[in-house]
């Protein structure tokens, strides 16, 4: 890791994203207490991580990437066990129908699926009703259905006032689930902002691609259009860019003007994943 | 209740849910205890004569079913250390207020917690199988079979600390414990290696144990077996303390 300098704003989900290896990890353990930077300076609660462990432990909540815990534990068990290490522990049981993991109070740890075991350790990352959750890769291996049900989840831990720092290489969930993201690549911090800011710091131009049978004529007219700064034509399919925030409604007057008959109109905004591959010259997941 | 203890009955708990652990640390001294002790009433003693002592040692079949368990223990000990290690549950464990010397000190009492189990079983099934010679201070001799069970468990340590995986630590931790049994004493006395082979097995935590608990079995003063006592100490001393430069959370 190299210069990487951020602050987390009390009751934000903040999102250290970026590529497998990038460091996000590494980062956040510094910041958990479970890892010594070799320089720099980290303060999480006004409380040193790496010299206050044990006083920072107990008002944080901390999910680690892949892990697991005993194959043969039950699921009540495990919370009562972490309830009984922390002074400040909330009512387990209460917290496992929250999870909606009610229902499997005696199952054993290696038979839950992979929701399940992750929604397990958001209540252990929760039980001493910490002042900061860290949750690092947490959809990682889950299918659409379980991650949508996790992004609620993480959601309302905010909603009650949480500060939430997380890791993902998935910029799906950054743009989602995030109120702010640090860009990692490589150790080193690309930028810091809201989604939308730093898509529009880097990816400001939006496009249309639009299927219009007109033959030749119709690429001189899309380009006599305001706010165009350029065509793409394949065939009868037409890529336009240009830029916000009068771009889309310029295209829409200039096809009704034109008379064009259009079989197919379709906006594509620029994402986090375009940023990165504006940045980084490869897409998140080379 | 302190964390050691609850960590420890979870860990106990846990350990009793896996049917193969119970066997490998539990029924498979047992059971050689058992089938030695049948050998032995029928054939042992006019077969085996030991040399040096020209004797068989009637303490040879409690102390060797008592050196199972303290290895398949140890085994027992470094697997549990590497799957957890593996699986990141160590990890897990260390980001809660857990001291790390808790965490580790759970594995170990959970382990002497089911040493002392096994010994009871095997003196219940002495007294049944073995009734020529039972009596033998017991109370003192599993006081020293847990002392033995303690130090070697330190060795265990240092493997789980070295190994690079589980798949590597358990044959390791067989390759080096099983010799070390068979070397300590137990079959052949040591005087009788010759003098290089012994200077290497003579501090040896094994060759302690063995020569603590034969002699605790024939009624010997503890102050008799003082050197035994402190070399199994400085050998958990030194073996906790290589541990402690050289354990890997994760």
């Amino acid at each position: 890791m190299d210069d990487v300098s951020f602050d987390v704003e009390q009751g934000e989900i903040f999102g250290l994203i970026g590529p497998n290896g990038a460091g996000k990890t590494t980062t956040m353990e510094c910041v958990e207490g479970l890892r010594r930077p070799d320089r720099g300076k980290i303060r999480v609660l006004g409380l040193d991580p790496d010299r206050q462990s044990r006083r920072l432990q107990t008002r944080i909540g901390v999910q680690l990437q892949q892990a697991q815990l005993q194959k043969r534990i039950k699921v009540r068990e495990a919370v009562r066990f972490w309830a009984s290490l922390y002074p400040n522990a909330i009512d387990g049981d209460h917290l496992l129908e929250r999870l909606g993991l009610a229902d499997k109070h005696n199952a054993w740890f290696m038979t839950l699926s992979g929701g399940q075991k992750q929604r397990l350790f958001i209540a252990l990352a929760l039980i001493n009703d910490p002042e900061v959750v860290f949750l690092d890769e947490l959809t990682t291996g889950l299918d659409p259905q379980a991650r949508r049900a996790i992004w609620e989840l993480v959601r309302g831990i905010r909603d009650r006032g949480k500060t939430v720092l997380l890791t993902t290489h998935l910029m799906e969930e950054a743009e989602r689930l995030c109120d702010r993201v640090a860009i990692i690549e490589h150790g080193r911090v690309l930028d810091v902002g809201t989604p939308a800011e730093i898509v529009r710091r880097h990816c400001a131009d939006h496009t249309v691609i639009l299927v219009i049978d007109g033959g030749d004529e119709v690429d001189p007219v899309l380009r006599s259009f305001r706010c165009v700064t350029a065509v793409q034509r394949d065939g009868n399919r037409y890529t336009l860019t240009g830029h916000p925030p009068d771009f889309v409604t310029h295209v829409i007057r200039g096809l009704v003007e034109h008379r064009l008959h259009v079989d197919e109109f379709r906006t594509v905004l620029p994402t986090l994943e375009d940023v990165f591959l504006r940045l980084t010259g490869h897409t998140i997941r080379d | 209740m302190p964390s050691l203890l609850r960590l420890t009955w979870l860990e106990v708990k846990i350990f009793v849910r896996e049917p193969m652990g119970l066997v490998g640390s539990v029924a498979l001294p047992l059971i050689a205890f058992i089938g030695l002790t049948q050998v032995r009433a029928n054939r042992l003693p006019r077969r085996l004569t030991l040399p040096g002592t020209g004797l068989f040692d009637v303490a040879f079949v409690p102390v060797l079913a008592s050196m199972l368990i303290v290895v398949s223990t140890c085994i027992s000990l470094v697997t549990i250390v590497s799957v957890y290690r593996e699986g990141g549950i160590l990890k897990r464990l260390r980001a809660t207020p857990l001291r790390p010397f808790t965490i580790l000190s759970a594995h170990v009492l959970t382990k002497l917690l089911f040493t002392l189990f096994t010994v009871l079983l095997l003196v219940s099934a002495g007294r049944r199988y073995y009734p020529a010679d039972a009596s033998f201070p017991v109370a003192d001799f599993i006081v020293a079979l847990l002392l033995s069970t303690w130090s070697v468990l330190s060795i265990g340590f240092l493997i789980a600390s070295v190994a690079p995986s589980t798949r590597v630590a358990q044959p390791v931790a067989a390759v080096i414990l099983y010799p070390m049994l068979g070397l300590s004493g137990l079959f052949v006395p040591v005087s009788t290696y010759p003098e290089r082979v012994a200077t290497v097995i003579r501090p040896l935590p094994m060759t302690h144990a063995v020569s603590l608990l034969t002699g605790i079995w024939h009624g010997e003063a503890w102050g008799a077996h003082a050197g035994d006592i402190l070399a199994l100490v400085i050998a958990f001393a030194v073996c906790t303390l290589l541990s402690a430069v050289l354990f890997r959370w994760e």
